[in-house]
């Protein structure tokens, strides 16, 4: 895999970066905070920045998109055995395996804890994604129309059936406006019971008390299964592509981080700079089950299928999910269709849902990989709070640079005192 | 299912089993439907429910009885529906008496042959000099029809009546009335007895009937999605029927987002069953003559079908000619009965299993396995294989070489030392198959829908289709009796052979599908594809191949390639491949409009009465004769198609009705009942009749029963085990254990037990267990999860046990091996259509790996001389007369 650039195209990148160093915000986010990553990465023209949102809420866990990445790349079979933890016999993503789906059991204490930990991740006004007008009050908060919290069917008509007509007879479009029709609450909980508080403000505690409330009721479920597809995070500033020496990792037109094989060395930096344990090196040298020869030693990791969104395609683990639980395309579009799912099961009394790499302020910049999580981000196997190796190095070269000048002030202090003998 | 309200996965795990098809689920969900899933275990698809409801396997009658008690008593049933569309206001003869009345049994029981004789289940008549409504031809005994697993040949009409003319009480008060007999027959199914018998809560049943209440009437559909949980119990069929009167009962049938979706288990087993390869159908669901009975074509039409019933199944004449035209071409005359002669007659019941019994007797001497493994994938492995054993050749044609192929040098047997590869005298050809896209050809699924599947590639080295194989083994067969003057022969030199094959020989899938569309033989049209079904004659003008496809070539376009996309068309998305019948995408849906022919909603509508244009128009094809006023009402005197009145939905039933009680057809029971399965731990609660009194049972000594409740040795086998599938694995494992990436998802056979269990018996998750029935024992290793739960059924702690069925010993080639699932199972089967219990028997387990050779088959033994079953235990038809009259 190559990158084609012409000589005058890269005379151009070259040019517009030096006038963006100019401008102090862009080196103020080239470490950490919100930027474009094609941008910093002198793409002249990028186009818009592609991802992932996976919503974890309708996974069916049936690993399509594991059998699809590795069909689609060739990739060799990882261990055979199982590992007797649920029925995740994958384990974590490596060299050989690009999406890896993880399945938690959890009983009801578990649920409600999930639930009112988020309902306080609310109540805290916890950060979301913001809107093109960055700190705008409505940024991310509920809709006041979101309706009184109530733990029942995880139904939603605000949530987007994607990629099936929107119009006409027997689609969303022709229900009934929600009103005062809908079938009453069920599980037991009574409206007349639930805190008639006005939606807004006091929504976040409502939703508190209504998560409280069920756990007391019993209609938390007795139990779930929470089933999560992990991939390449595709990190706005990437670990992995910072640490690199050779420039084997690289990153695309289309905001994401690729390896090139024929480049990589081994030296294995990446691995351990990606905060979240993706990318990985190719030990196994028997390589069984792959289609085509494949390196051993070197690093590898999911290319968001560059070859195939060049093309206008999907990648392979977006076309093969048959729910649209993995969805693709505009990252700003995937963030829009987060929030807007998070706020929907929110407005149903499932306050444990959260967003997870969506925010542009977070230790990596934000993720070009949004997953809608029902917990919190450890019982999935991922670090709640992930820092890129290099968010710090500002900070390092100015204290490394501080501890320099203390030296050289404390030798020339020590010239000064001999000065004079 | 997009378009559902409600949608009920009983029976299924539909997200595991059909991950595409769930993407519907998801998208109902998306836009507000309830979805609830009932299943033994917390599975993939309850995870993604709203609601999961733990039952015990094989206690679904119980809870959909419940569910039919419920809404009759609180008269919440669609009353407008269930009065115009069903036959709740018919009157069922005086003679009929329920299991309320007789312990258990219904009238009629025979114990002799373990049927029943149908005649006192009939009708009353209204018709001059008759008390009963009869059947065409010569009556029919229950035991006939089960020889034959009849209910089969209903897969596309209803079973036939002599006539129509039936006595109604409208105002459904009479106590002989369809529905006050429905009434009192699940008086007893109570919330209680759900608790007691399924192990389910009241307040999930309450949720439960709340959900299906809420989201059925005039604005809203609930559906239920079923698969082999349901249909593999002795009284699987039943099962379903009880789910079909309360979505009758519901108004839910006909009617989008409604309905009852059979989830079908292979990419094409829908066409398995219209095209058949069932021992005992013809296309189309036409039933196999019989012999003795249906010794000429007229004697043969008599039984299948009266002139004078209603509906379109009196054409059915018109079907079987024209197959035959199909088949025999110009050979097919008048005055030979069209070549009727020619074809074979069944002279017993040639299910699967008992073709595998007949083979360890020595009377079946060839067997063809057709990308079939049952070594693995059917019940009973050991009777399998010992079948195979005995045999004088084995045709295995596949793409990898299945255990199927194999047992006779890997086989669990030959390990046991129970067989010696050169002592097995069986001579075994193993032929490699092409795969689906190395050949063209069509797949017919759930929907009843053709989808046409194009070759990508050539097959590689020897692989063959299996048009190829079938069409050249005929080829070869007649050059080999060319000019012979044998009688005999002439069926197979008389056949129309010749289709165009390619340079590799392969014949034209597509001239096979337009001989099954079928084409016009004679007039000014001959030669050209028909149309549809209604152009089929009986005199020999027309041939079609099966006449519930006719219509899919119409207009000399295969319409099974249609693949437009759903956003570039309307919702019903009729561009899309073609359902059979004439692309109709929901069934008698003229049920989705009320008797005067407006919907039953605006939100609801689906097809309705234009008085302008006096026909029925609609966002899909009516399944109604489209001109019929919804005011016209027949004279006595009309028949078929013409007999059907404006407010006559279901038009392949012989009295256009949707029904409630079965007069026929249902050959263990007018109306469903709970019977605890062969193997059982629990006593049945509601009658001293425990099992189904008609079920198929094979007292033999390789086919053992477990001790039930109430039997000395019940608790040698303490523990209910269900077979199921994972999305990772297909069925017998040869499409992918095969294969790297699936084989390191699910890598080894295990078993998942709950923690209480694991305590009982000290399992570890992630060791091994030995799990052992009275047929076999094997090995697997142990899931502990709570997606199992202990049961409280009847007072007692109830454990169940799953076991996924993909794998197996033996193969060649094979990533992963395990044991076999299928080895711990016995057969008995279901009289309606002879399909295995898989879904439910009695085992026991115990930590650590089995022993292995003689010590295997010592264990087995050891178990049952404990439990002290003989070839008797559980395979009583009747339970003790004594019993039943303390009953009454």
């Amino acid at each position: 895999m190559s990158i084609s650039t012409s000589p005058a195209e890269w005379g151009k990148g070259v040019r517009s970066m030096l006038r963006d160093s100019m401008d102090a915000h862009f080196w103020k986010n080239q470490l950490s905070g919100p930027t474009d990553p094609a941008q910093d990465a002198a793409w002249p023209d990028p186009p818009p920045r592609k991802g992932f949102f996976t919503d974890t809420s309708i996974c069916i866990g049936c690993k399509a998109c594991e059998v699809a990445c590795k069909e689609w790349n060739q990739l060799p079979m990882d261990n055979i055995g199982m590992t007797g933890n649920s029925y995740d016999n994958t384990g974590h993503l490596g060299a050989n395996t690009w999406r890896h789906v993880a399945f938690v059991e959890q009983s009801a204490e578990h649920i409600a804890q999930a639930r009112v930990a988020g309902a306080r991740l609310v109540e805290l006004g916890m950060p979301r994604v913001r809107d093109a007008a960055v700190g705008s009050p409505d940024a991310g908060l509920p809709r006041a129309d979101a309706g009184l919290p109530r733990a029942t069917a995880m139904n939603s008509s605000r949530a987007v059936p994607s990629g099936l007509p929107l119009d006409g007879p027997g689609t969303r479009a022709a229900l009934p406006s929600e009103s005062s029709e809908r079938d009453t609450p069920t599980n037991g909980l009574d409206p007349g019971r639930v805190a008639l508080t006005r939606p807004g403000e006091e929504d976040a505690s409502a939703m508190q008390w209504a998560a409280e409330q069920a756990l007391a009721e019993g209609t938390v479920p007795d139990f779930r299964w929470l089933i999560a597809s992990d991939v390449c995070k595709h990190c706005t500033h990437a670990g992995c592509l910072d640490v690199c020496p050779t420039g084997a990792l690289f990153r695309t037109e289309f905001g994401t981080v690729v390896v090139q094989d024929e480049v990589c060395n081994g030296c294995g930096y990446c691995v351990a700079a990606c905060p979240f344990g993706v990318i990985d090196k190719r030990k196994d040298p028997t390589t069984t089950g792959a289609a085509r020869q494949v390196e051993i030693g070197i690093a590898n990791k999911c290319t968001l299928c560059y070859d195939r969104i060049s093309l206008d395609a999907k990648p392979a683990c977006a076309q093969a999910c048959p729910t649209t639980s993995i969805q693709f395309g505009d990252l700003d579009e995937m963030r829009e269709r987060a929030r807007e799912r998070v706020e929907a099961l929110h407005a149903n009394g499932f306050t444990e849902a959260r967003l997870y790499g969506a925010n542009p302020n977070d230790g990596v910049g934000g993720t070009g990989s949004v997953f809608l999580l029902l917990d919190e981000p450890e019982v999935y196997g991922l670090p709640p709070d992930p820092i890129v190796t290099t968010h710090d190095l500002p900070d390092i070269f100015r204290k490394a640079g501080l501890a320099g000048l203390t030296m050289l002030a404390g030798a020339a202090v020590s010239f000064l005192g001999r000065g004079n003998s | 299912m997009a378009n559902s309200d409600c949608i009920v996965i009983q029976g299924s795990n539909m997200a595991e089993c059909h991950p595409v098809a769930y993407q519907w689920v998801t998208e109902a969900k998306l836009r507000g439907a309830r979805v609830i899933h009932v299943d033994p275990r917390f599975t993939r698809t309850s995870a993604v429910a709203d609601r999961h409801i733990p039952i015990r396997a094989g206690s679904d009658v119980i809870l959909l009885g419940a569910l039919i008690n419920h809404v009759l008593t609180t008269e919440t049933y669609f009353r407008d529906y269930v009065q115009a569309y069903t036959n709740a206001t018919m009157l069922v003869s005086d003679d009929f008496q329920d299991t309320e009345d007789l312990g258990g049994v219904f009238s009629g029981y025979d114990p002799e042959t373990g049927q029943y004789d149908l005649t006192s289940w009939a009708y009353k008549s209204r018709a001059a000099g008759e008390e009963k409504v009869g059947e065409p031809g010569p009556e029919e005994h229950g035991a006939e029809q089960a020889a034959v697993a009849e209910g089969q040949a209903y897969g596309s009409g209803g079973p036939p009546l002599d006539h129509a003319l039936i006595e109604r009480d409208p105002t459904m008060t009479d106590p002989r009335c369809v529905l006050q007999v429905l009434r009192r027959h699940y008086a007893r199914y109570t919330p209680a007895l759900v608790t007691e018998v399924c192990g389910i809560g009241r307040e999930d049943f309450d949720y439960l009937a709340r959900s299906i209440v809420e989201n059925s009437g005039r604005e809203r559909t609930t559906m239920f999605a079923y698969a082999v949980g349901w249909t593999q119990h002795s009284l699987g069929a039943q099962f379903i029927r009880t789910s079909a009167i309360l979505q009758l009962l519901m108004g839910n049938v006909g009617r989008p987002g409604g309905g009852i979706m059979a989830l079908r288990g292979h990419a094409s087993i829908q066409g398995a069953s219209d095209i058949p390869t069932l021992f005992n159908l013809l296309p189309g669901y036409l039933p196999m003559p019989v012999a003795g009975k249906h010794e000429s074509l007229g004697q043969y039409l008599e039984a299948v079908f009266s002139k004078r019933q209603k509906g379109f199944w009196t054409k059915a004449d018109t079907y079987m000619v024209s197959l035959l035209k199909a088949w025999w071409g110009d050979a097919a005359q008048p005055d030979n009965d069209f070549c009727y002669d020619y074809l074979p007659r069944l002279n017993g019941n040639h299910n699967t299993y008992q073709s595998v019994m007949d083979m360890i007797a020595g009377t079946v001497k060839g067997y063809f396995l057709l990308g079939q493994n049952p070594a693995v994938g059917s019940a009973h492995g050991r009777m399998q294989r010992f079948g195979m054993a005995n045999l004088d050749w084995l045709v295995v044609r596949d793409i990898n070489l299945i255990e199927s192929a194999t047992w006779w040098k890997d086989g669990p047997e030959i390990a046991s030392g129970e067989m010696e590869t050169d002592k097995i005298a069986t001579e075994v050809f193993f032929l490699p198959a092409a795969n689906h896209a190395e050949k063209d050809g069509t797949f017919t699924q759930t929907q009843r829908m053709l989808q046409w599947h194009f070759k990508a590639v050539e097959p590689p080295g020897d692989a063959r289709s299996d048009l190829w194989f079938s069409y050249v083994l005929g080829q070869k067969i007649r050059e080999r009796l060319a000019g012979s003057t044998d009688p005999v022969d002439r069926p197979l030199l008389d056949l129309t052979w010749d289709y165009p094959q390619d340079e590799h020989g392969e014949p034209d899938a597509d001239a096979i599908l337009r001989e099954v569309n079928g084409t016009y033989l004679t007039g000014e049209k001959a030669g050209q594809a028909l149309p549809g079904f209604v152009e089929l004659k009986a005199d020999g003008s027309t041939a079609s191949g099966c006449w519930i496809y006719s219509g899919v070539y119409a207009g000399e376009v295969n319409r099974s390639k249609n693949k437009v996309p759903d956003a570039e068309q309307s919702w019903v998305a009729p561009d899309w491949g073609w359902a059979w019948p004439m692309n109709r995408r929901i069934l008698y849906n003229r049920a989705s409009a009320d008797p005067q022919g407006r919907p039953w909603s605006e939100r609801k509508a689906y097809v309705w009465w234009d008085e302008e244009q006096g026909t029925w128009v609609g966002h899909d094809v009516p399944d109604f004769p489209v001109t019929t006023d919804p005011a016209y009402r027949p004279a006595d005197t009309a028949t078929g198609p013409d007999a059907l009145a404006g407010d006559d939905p279901f038009i392949m039933q012989a009295d256009g009705k949707g029904w409630l009680f079965a007069p026929k057809g249902m050959i263990d029971g007018p109306m469903p009942t709970h019977y605890e399965p062969q193997e059982s731990p629990v006593d049945n609660a509601l009658y001293p009749q425990q099992r189904n009194p008609s079920r198929l049972v094979y007292p033999r000594k390789d086919n053992l029963t477990a001790p039930s409740a109430g039997d000395p040795g019940v608790d040698v086998y303490p523990y209910v085990a269900t077979t199921y599938r994972l999305t990772e694995h297909h069925t017998a494992g040869a499409m992918s254990r095969w294969l790297p990436y699936l084989s390191e998802l699910q890598p080894e056979f295990f078993c998942e037990v709950s923690p209480e269990l694991a305590a009982e018996r000290g399992l570890e998750n992630g060791g091994w267990a030995t799990l052992i029935s009275p047929r076999s024992a094997i090995e697997a290793r142990v899931l502990v999860t709570e997606r199992m739960t202990p049961l409280v059924v009847g007072g007692r702690t109830v454990h169940q046990i799953g076991m996924p069925y993909h794998w197996g010993v033996g193969g060649t080639g094979a990533v992963v091996q395990g044991d076999s699932a299928n080895d711990l199972l016995g057969v008995t089967l279901d009289p309606n259509v002879s399909i295995q219990e898989s879904k439910v028997s009695s085992v026991d387990i115990q930590p650590g790996r089995r022993p292995h050779g003689a010590d295997l088959l010592r264990l087995v033994q050891d178990y049952q001389s404990r439990s002290g079953i003989t070839v008797m235990t559980g395979n009583d038809r009747l339970e003790d007369a004594e019993e039943r009259e303390e009953a009454r």
